[in-house]
């Protein structure tokens, strides 16, 4: 086991240095080399909800199936649950649990048939399969449908599979790759007190998302991470705190006078900073109430090009995009 | 790991058998070359290189071979839906060995292999084969090797490709040469030197040669003993390969 020098008591997960490259090929002989994860350091504690937020194609997804022994690391360390990933990928299955993004429902099969071939591949015996079963199905509340073939679920309901197909082994560490993508609001919110219920039971999860409430609203801790690297890490509070202050978004007749307004801004010293989006202007400042005021004196003449004002108490999405330049949400669409 | 075999083995078996139009599909093909182009050869019987009676005992085990190399040789598309629903990704993270997650998919195929083979071959003793049963037998377990390499092959070409239209391109490719430069349709005495030589690279020229010679009733051949050991170091260098990509599968 590693231990956290602070508290003495050991991370379930304990990564060090983590990092995937990729040589792709490009035509001709041509090789490229991506670096997928570029060296990330993780530590996890026992019974936390963890969060790798981030957008598509930020590594997240990367990152995980290291730690799930389903890709090689090119180098760095790391334990899992108290095993070396390099030397004990078998003794790793067995004590984690993983939800893809896919989900891993075999479609051809019922909800029950799902759940027992599951168990008794993790060694159960028939009977002690048929009975996790049965607890998952009750506690998961699958009974209108566990006998059914799966490909007439819906997305919830195959959601609620996926994650019952991750937990048959009752695993201390449970992954969930995006899992309520594509979810309507109703199921994700029934998704996310499930996961607190785990939490309450014991298990430490893991789960990577590229929704920014879902960070918010679910996990005890975050890390932000970018093009392959953590750019932030703390528990969502923390990590809004470092923003401090309050966000204010301008919007202009035309973009010419959004310039000179935010030249004419960058010496305000209340202006912790500023940032273009969408065709609009973020500033970030201590007290919004009182420094928009402030605001409208400086650009004087300017502000009546100003077409709506919008007031907002910092998102994680403020913090990625303080500290990446780009916002999470221009990935969303993509 | 062999618990974790059976349990997938019979799953996959239970996946097949409920679209069992997938099964009449592939007896589909065979059966219409019975039927419809077996009559053909015998109008031909006894032309240079070709039998004057019993054309049927010619045609039928290359026939046979070519059911098995079809059949057995497009599994990999099965793979590639239970990759995309990310049912394989599950049983990697399980303590599921690889091998078993392998074998168990290759165990399913040669059930289906051998339950067409046996129709198409009752088919044929109604249409006038006749076989020595020995020799079918040991012509059967043949087979069977051949099922168990063109799996292999399969799920090592599916595996690696992440596009379902790139296998089928790949597979056909590789088999329609391989149907040509074996002798299946027509015994390669009829063949060009260039052709008969060009044969000679061809595994299956092989297999199908000794297949006839045992549904013939010969043991005695070197022939059979060649093609035994050329399918046997296919079927384990294929199923080695399989393996290797199934680990390497998601790096």
């Amino acid at each position: 086991m590693v231990s956290n020098p602070q508290m003495n008591i050991p991370d379930i997960v304990h990564a060090r240095g983590l990092s995937k490259t990729y040589t792709v090929r490009q035509g001709r002989g041509q090789n490229a080399v991506v670096e997928a994860v570029k060296g990330i350091d993780l530590s996890i504690e026992v019974k936390e909800i963890f969060g790798f937020l981030g957008p598509n194609g930020a590594g997240k997804t990367t990152a995980l199936k290291m730690l799930i022994t389903l890709l090689a690391p090119t180098s760095g360390q790391a334990t899992v649950v108290g095993f070396d990933l390099h030397r004990q990928a078998k003794q790793i299955r067995r004590v984690i649990g993983y939800v893809s993004q896919a989900g891993g429902t075999d479609t051809s099969a019922t909800a029950r048939e799902n759940l027992i071939l599951q168990a008794q591949l993790y060694g159960m015996t028939t009977d002690a399969a048929r009975q996790r079963a049965r607890e998952l199905i009750d506690q998961l509340q699958m009974g209108d449908f566990a006998e059914r073939s799966a490909m007439t679920y819906s997305g919830g309901q195959r959601r609620r599979l996926d994650l019952a197909l991750g937990m048959v082994h009752k695993p201390p560490l449970l992954f969930l790759d995006e899992p309520t993508l594509g979810l309507d609001p109703q199921s994700r919110a029934h998704f996310w007190d499930e996961i607190q219920r785990l939490r309450e039971e014991g298990a430490t999860v893991f789960l990577t998302t590229h929704y920014m409430d879902e960070a918010d609203k679910l996990c005890d801790r975050v890390s932000i991470i970018d093009r392959g690297v953590i750019v932030a890490e703390g528990t969502p509070g923390e990590l809004k705190r470092e923003i401090k202050g309050d966000s204010i978004v301008l919007g202009f007749d035309n973009d010419q006078v959004l310039s000179t307004s935010r030249l004419a801004l960058a010496d305000e010293p209340y202006i912790r900073e500023s940032l273009v989006k969408d065709g609009k202007l973020h500033l970030y400042v201590e007290r919004g109430e009182q420094d928009l005021p402030a605001i409208m004196r400086t650009l004087d003449d300017q502000f009546a090009a100003v077409t709506t004002v919008e007031f907002a108490r910092p998102s994680l999405d403020d913090v990625f995009l303080q500290k990446t330049g780009r916002s999470l949400r221009d990935n969303e669409s993509e | 790991m062999v618990q974790q075999l059976v349990l997938l083995f019979a799953r996959h078996l239970k996946k097949s058998l409920r679209s069992p139009v997938w099964i009449l599909v592939g007896l589909f093909e065979p059966v219409l070359y019975l039927l419809l182009f077996m009559p053909l050869l015998k109008g031909l019987g006894g032309a240079p290189g070709l039998p004057t009676g019993g054309i049927e005992r010619t045609f039928v085990p290359g026939l046979l071979v070519m059911l098995t190399l079809f059949t057995a040789g497009f599994v990999g598309f099965g793979v590639v839906d239970d990759k995309r629903i990310g049912f394989v990704e599950r049983l990697m993270v399980s303590p599921t060995r690889r091998s078993a997650i392998l074998l168990s998919m290759i165990a399913r195929d040669l059930v289906m292999v051998v339950a067409q083979i046996l129709v198409v071959t009752l088919l044929s003793l109604i249409l006038g084969l006749s076989m020595h049963f020995l020799g079918f037998c040991a012509g059967l377990l043949m087979l069977v090797l051949v099922g168990v390499m063109m799996a292999s092959f399969s799920y090592a070409v599916a595996l690696s490709v992440t596009d379902e239209g790139n296998l089928a391109s790949i597979a056909n490719t590789v088999y329609m040469p391989i149907l040509l430069l074996s002798g299946i349709m027509l015994p390669l005495t009829l063949a060009p030197r260039w052709l008969r030589i060009a044969a000679k690279f061809n595994p299956f020229s092989y297999i199908v040669d000794a297949e006839r010679l045992l549904f013939a009733g010969t043991f005695g051949n070197a022939e059979i003993w060649q093609a035994f050991a050329i399918v046997i170091a296919l079927a384990v260098a294929t199923t080695a390969l399989a393996t290797s990509r199934l680990r390497k599968m998601s790096a």
